[in-house]
Order: structure tokens, then C-alpha cells, then sequence
């Protein structure tokens, strides 16, 4: 009883207390079918979120609805590259972009496989996940592979299996961004059950998906984690960026407790997958 | 430039310090001081009633963001026989004389080596002028006298390899890269190399000798922050991956023996995931045998801002006996930041596309030319060069 109590305050000051009233209790609202949960602690007395986590989406390929479409060379890989059909994760349906913006997606879907060298001087092309970037938030959060939550009171590290890439999140922490970056500056607190996480400081560099979907160095992410059961948490992220969307638009996803016996995060350094693709042009040909 | 100043000076008898520093590893204590020199009287660890904090599910605590720079050398200098500690006289020396050797901005070696001092002081952290704080003469503790063992005779088979690896490395360091291949792993921006620090063995290099320390029930996550490289070390007892797994980064395992953390590190990958060799520098430290080679790492936290790091490599096909290294992990309250690497490697750009120019200019390599230089590490770092 006092749980849901308590959870009724958290909502109450989070609608009250934050930037997203145009958006609101959803957020702490469990997913259809499960019940009021509370977490077991940490040590600390905040729900303890440690643990293997993965998302079973095809978000990768588009956040929003999509069907099934061949993969970039089905005379060679016929099935194997397919695109599953799956349902979006954008609350509403659709990414409210600006008018003049869609233009960009739609050429970012036309050239994701067209990489080019990291070079400087023009801007990069193709999909960052394409060429083994750092892949950006939140689509760290449902790639198709799992990542790792370690949780201590001032820092919770998020290590993700697609290369390797990490993000430390701030607790209760004040200094902005130093720099813009990959993964963001991220800095979290906690609302009840929720784990709260403020994301700034990113550069323009990073998709939300192999659908060209983008945003601009603009882009503010607020994230929430929230055990539903031991074994899932519910995902919601808040994406702002004025300079490519008309307003803040939410997803949302539960993320699944990878259980097997030992199970353990695994290496995927892809660099030497990609290396042809970016630099083989500049390789000295055989005479 | 520390030649000078160290034979000038005699040889002090000390005992065996190796011994006394291993032995405080294991120990719930912090490490005992070397206790006959001078130098030694005031590294006494913080006070013998420090107790090391635990976490709330009663692992040892190891949390925290720390820098393993120093400037002793891996090997003692030969100049200096068997004395493993400097008096605090003769390290204000070598410290003052490390400034100057490091001193980046010099002009007094020649175009090349203008070339190679790019790296100036803004890349050094401050740390990276100082002795450790027991001031011993060389990080190698085992073998006693602080130099690597004597290597096995190569077989023909790693003769070849050093062949090819060796042409890799003229090629890179003479502007006429072939191919992303004759990169390093570092270079190519998948694992920072093992002589350069930012994996294990942690070894002081040049610049960002940051980690930070996580822990969770179960686990001890060591985050470096170059290459931005999470190890995540189980420490409940599972078994290793099967060996069908190899891995960049080895597939560690820890254990707590008193207060100390003991990872050992299996399955590491003998080509380039691509079915390549992997020339330059290997996967694994000292040019070893990644399916032979072992490596095991002690952290002790021997004070509220000192964790000691002792690091033991063996490989019967590289080396005559095991190597133990004794590193300080300094907490330092610098943050860990974000580093890109392959997202923004223009090096490779340039590297190749440079090549590919020189070539079209008509110029062609001769790695048997006078002044090509046939190998060692470039300008950023590379191991710790003996003085």
C-alpha cells in the first residue's frame, strides 16, 4: 500500500517539477498487466538496478512502425540481411519534425551504407552504427545486443556491448557538459522507483536508427528506468531538439534481465569489420 | 640524461625488496616500507591502523578514479647495479633531469626529433614526472634484478612473424602504409596497445593513465578511459569462457584473497578477428604467445588514495621466467571523460591517403634506404624508453 502511495507523491512532483507537463504521468504508469513493484535496495536505499539488461525491439531499424524490407545486397545475402517487420516505439506514432527536416532523413536512409573515412574536412556520411561509431542515446538502449548497469551511489556505469562503448552517469551531479560527445553528458537523480537521467552534450554525429531518423547538437534526452518485475525494467526517454523537431516526443520500451547461468556482457569490437568499407579505396593496390 | 647522475653515485646494499613489497600484496595491510635506505624511511604506507573500507555486501573497496603515471622506469638502468631504491637526494635528481629530458619543447635534436616531440608537455600528466613514492629504481620487481629475463630463442615460425611485423613497422614509420593493416591495434583504434597503459598490464605511458573503479555484487568493472575500454571482471566464482571465445581484451576473472583483488586473464586472440596477423604489437604485452601467455594482477588498496597494482606476465614461449611489476594507482579527482577513437580517426585518413600521394608522386619505399627508420614506436608514446 505505502508503495503505491509513494509512487502517487513521486508523479505528482514530477508533474509539477519538470519541463515535460506537455507530456505527462505515463511516465510513471506500469506497462499493461503488471502490477505495483517495488525493487529490492541498494545499499543506499534506492532500487537496485544492477544487472545484464537488453531490449527486444527492432527499434534499430526504425523507431517508428515499420514492415519488413530486404537488406542492402539480397542477391548475396538474401535473408540474412531482411529487415524485420516491427512495431514503433514512438509514443503517438510519429517523430514530429519539422516540415523541413524530413528532407535529411530521407537522404540519411538513401546513403547509409555510402561510409566515408573520418576525413574532417567534409562531413561524415552513413550510419554511424554502420561504421562502429559510438551509437549515441537512446539507441545504445536497443540495439540488439545487451548492456551492463553497474550501480554504486555517486556513479552508475552503463557498458554496452556494441564496441565496447561506455557512459558515466553523474549522480546529483551540477557542472554542464564540458564538451559535446558521442554518448552525452549524463547526469542522473532519483524519483522514487525511477532512475532519472538528464542527457546533454551531444554532438550531431549519432541516429536513432538505420532509418536515417537524427537530431542535431541541440538534442536534450531525459531518460527513465523503473523496474517493473526482477526481471524487467521499463525504458522512456524524452527527445528535445528544436532544431529538428516541433516539439518533445517519447519513447518507450521494457528492457529484459538477461538470466541465462553466467551469463556475461561479450566483446564486439567492430572496428576490423568496418575497416574495408572506410579505408579500402586508400589501400596500395597489387601491381 | 639519468646516466650521469646515477653512476656518480655509489651502490647502497638493500634488501630484498621484491620480497617485502610481494609480500604486502597479499597482506590486509598496507605494504611495509623498504626498510634499510634512506629513501624508503618516509614511504611509510598511511598509518598501520588504516583499516581498508569495504562495500555494503563486504567486498574490499577499490572505488574510485585513479592515475597510474610515474616516471620510474620499467627496467632498472644497468648503471646503477643492484640498488632498487634512490635516496630522496638522488630522485630530486633523476626528477629534475626527467623534466629536462621530457621537456618536449627543446630544439636541440634535429628535425626528426622536433618531429617526434609533437607530444609536448600539454599531452604529460604531472605525474608522469615523478619517481614512485618508495622511489624504487625500476617497476620490474621480479626478476630481483629489475630487468626482464632473457627471452626464449625464437622458433622459425616467430621469426617469420617478426619479419612481417617488422616490415609493418617500416612501412608505417617511414609514411608508406600499405594498408589499415600495418596500423596497430591502437592506431586502428581497437584496443590501446598493452605497452601504452590503457589496458592490462596497466603501464605508465605518456599521457591518460586514468581508470575508474566500479563495483557491484558480483562484479569489479575497470574503466580506462582511452579507447574507452570497460573490463568487466566477475568476481562470483564463475568459470571462464570457453576457449572457442578469444578476445581483444582476454576474458577475465577475480577473486579476493584477504583485501586484495586477484584477476587472471585467459583467451586472449591471436589474429585480427578479420583471420589477419596482427603485426605490430600483438594483442597481448611483450610481443608474447596469446595462447601461452598468462598474466595476473594484484590490487591492494594500501590507503585512502593508494591502491598497489602488482602485475605478474609469464609466457615459457617468450620469456625464461615471470615478470611482476609493482604499480601505484593514484586517486586522483579528475573524471573520466569520453574518448572517440574510431569515430574521429583522421590519422588513418591521412596516414594512407599520404602514402597513396607519395606513391603517385613516383616516390617508392626502400625500407634498406639511409635514413629510413625501421622500427620502434612513433611519436606518441610507446613503452618507456631506457635512459
Amino acid at each position: 500500500m505505502r508503495n503505491r502511495v509513494m509512487v502517487v507523491v513521486a508523479t505528482v512532483s514530477l508533474v509539477v517539477g519538470l519541463w515535460l507537463t506537455a507530456m505527462p504521468a505515463a511516465a510513471q504508469a506500469p506497462a499493461a498487466g503488471f502490477p505495483a513493484y517495488r525493487a529490492p535496495r541498494a545499499a543506499d536505499g534506492h532500487p537496485d538496478l544492477n544487472g545484464i539488461w537488453q531490449a527486444l525491439t527492432t527499434a534499430n531499424f526504425d523507431v517508428q512502425d515499420h514492415e519488413a524490407r530486404p537488406g542492402l545486397h539480397p542477391e548475396l545475402e538474401g535473408a540474412y540481411d531482411a529487415q524485420h517487420a516491427g512495431q514503433g516505439i514512438v509514443e503517438g506514432g510519429a517523430i514530429p519534425y519539422r516540415p523541413e527536416m524530413l528532407a535529411k532523413k530521407k537522404e540519411n536512409f538513401e546513403k547509409r551504407a555510402i561510409a566515408n573515412p573520418p576525413h574532417g574536412e567534409e562531413p561524415p556520411i552513413g550510419d554511424p552504427e554502420l561504421k562502429c561509431w559510438m551509437p549515441g542515446v537512446p539507441r545504445a538502449t536497443y540495439m540488439p545486443f545487451p548492456f551492463q548497469i553497474v550501480q554504486t551511489p555517486d556513479f552508475i556505469l552503463m557498458t554496452y556491448e556494441f564496441n565496447g562503448t561506455s557512459r558515466i552517469i553523474r549522480m546529483n551531479w551540477k557542472e554542464e557538459a564540458p564538451v559535446d560527445s558521442f554518448m552525452g553528458w549524463n547526469r542522473g537523480h532519483w524519483e522514487g522507483e525511477t532512475l532519472v537521467v538528464d542527457v546533454t552534450g551531444f554532438n550531431d554525429q549519432t541516429w536513432f536508427d538505420r532509418a536515417g531518423d537524427f537530431h542535431s547538437d541541440a538534442l536534450h534526452v531525459v531518460e527513465r528506468y523503473t523496474a517493473l518485475s526482477p526481471y524487467h525494467l521499463q525504458y522512456e526517454a524524452t527527445i528535445e531538439d528544436p532544431k529538428v523537431f516541433t516539439r518533445p516526443w517519447k519513447i518507450s520500451l521494457p528492457l529484459y534481465r538477461r538470466v541465462e547461468k553466467n551469463v556475461q556482457v561479450m566483446e564486439f569490437k567492430c572496428v576490423p569489420f568496418v575497416e574495408e568499407l572506410l579505408y579500402g579505396g586508400l589501400v596500395k593496390k597489387a601491381r | 640524461m639519468s646516466h650521469r647522475s646515477l653512476t656518480s653515485l655509489g651502490v647502497l646494499a638493500v634488501m630484498s625488496l621484491p620480497a617485502v613489497l610481494i609480500a604486502g600484496q597479499a597482506q590486509t595491510t598496507a605494504a611495509k616500507p623498504p626498510a634499510t635506505t634512506p629513501g624508503a624511511a618516509k614511504t611509510a604506507s598511511p598509518a598501520k591502523t588504516w583499516t581498508p573500507p569495504h562495500t555494503p555486501w563486504g567486498d574490499p573497496d577499490l572505488q574510485g578514479v585513479y592515475n597510474y603515471a610515474t616516471s620510474t622506469l620499467m627496467q632498472r638502468p644497468r648503471n646503477v647495479g643492484d640498488k632498487q631504491v634512490l635516496s630522496e637526494d638522488e630522485a630530486a635528481e633523476v626528477q629534475e633531469e626527467l623534466a629536462f629530458a621530457l621537456n618536449r619543447d627543446r630544439r636541440d635534436g634535429g628535425t626528426q626529433a622536433d618531429a617526434n616531440r609533437a607530444y609536448n608537455d600539454f599531452w604529460m600528466n604531472p605525474l608522469r614526472l615523478k619517481l614512485t613514492q618508495d622511489k624504487r629504481t625500476s617497476l620490474i620487481v621480479d626478476p630481483p634484478n629489475g630487468r626482464m629475463p632473457p627471452t626464449v630463442p625464437a622458433t622459425p615460425e616467430k621469426q617469420k612473424e617478426r619479419a612481417v611485423a617488422a616490415a609493418m613497422n617500416a612501412r608505417f614509420n617511414n609514411g608508406f602504409m600499405a594498408s589499415y593493416t600495418d596500423g596497430d591495434v591502437g592506431n586502428r583504434c581497437i584496443i590501446r596497445r598493452r605497452n601504452e597503459g590503457g589496458g592490462h598490464p596497466y603501464l605508465p605511458s605518456i599521457y591518460n593513465n586514468v581508470a575508474q573503479i566500479f563495483q557491484s555484487p558480483g562484479y569489479v568493472v575497470i574503466y580506462a578511459e582511452m579507447i574507452h575500454f570497460s573490463r568487466i571482471i566477475p568476481v562470483d566464482g564463475r568459470p571462464h569462457l570457453s576457449q572457442d571465445v578469444k578476445t581483444w581484451l582476454g576474458d577475465p576473472r577475480g577473486h579476493w584473497e584477504g583485501d586484495t583483488l586477484v584477476v587472471e586473464t585467459t583467451n586472449f586472440r591471436s589474429d585480427d578477428s578479420m583471420g589477419r596477423p596482427l603485426g605490430r604489437t600483438g594483442v597481448v604485452w611483450g610481443g608474447a604467445d596469446p595462447d601461452t601467455y598468462k598474466i595476473t594482477e594484484r590490487f591492494t588498496r594500501v590507503g585512502p588514495d593508494q591502491i598497489n597494482y602488482a602485475v605478474t606476465m609469464s609466457d615459457p614461449h617468450t620469456w625464461t621466467q615471470p615478470i611482476t611489476m609493482l604499480i601505484p594507482f593514484n586517486k586522483t579527482n579528475d573524471q573520466i571523460y569520453e574518448y572517440g577513437c574510431q569515430e574521429t580517426n583522421y590519422d588513418m585518413y591521412h596516414w594512407l591517403s599520404g602514402a597513396r600521394a607519395r606513391e603517385a608522386k613516383g616516390e617508392v619505399f626502400n625500407p634498406n634506404a639511409p635514413g629510413a627508420r625501421a622500427g620502434g614506436a612513433e611519436g606518441g608514446g610507446g613503452e618507456q624508453e631506457e635512459r
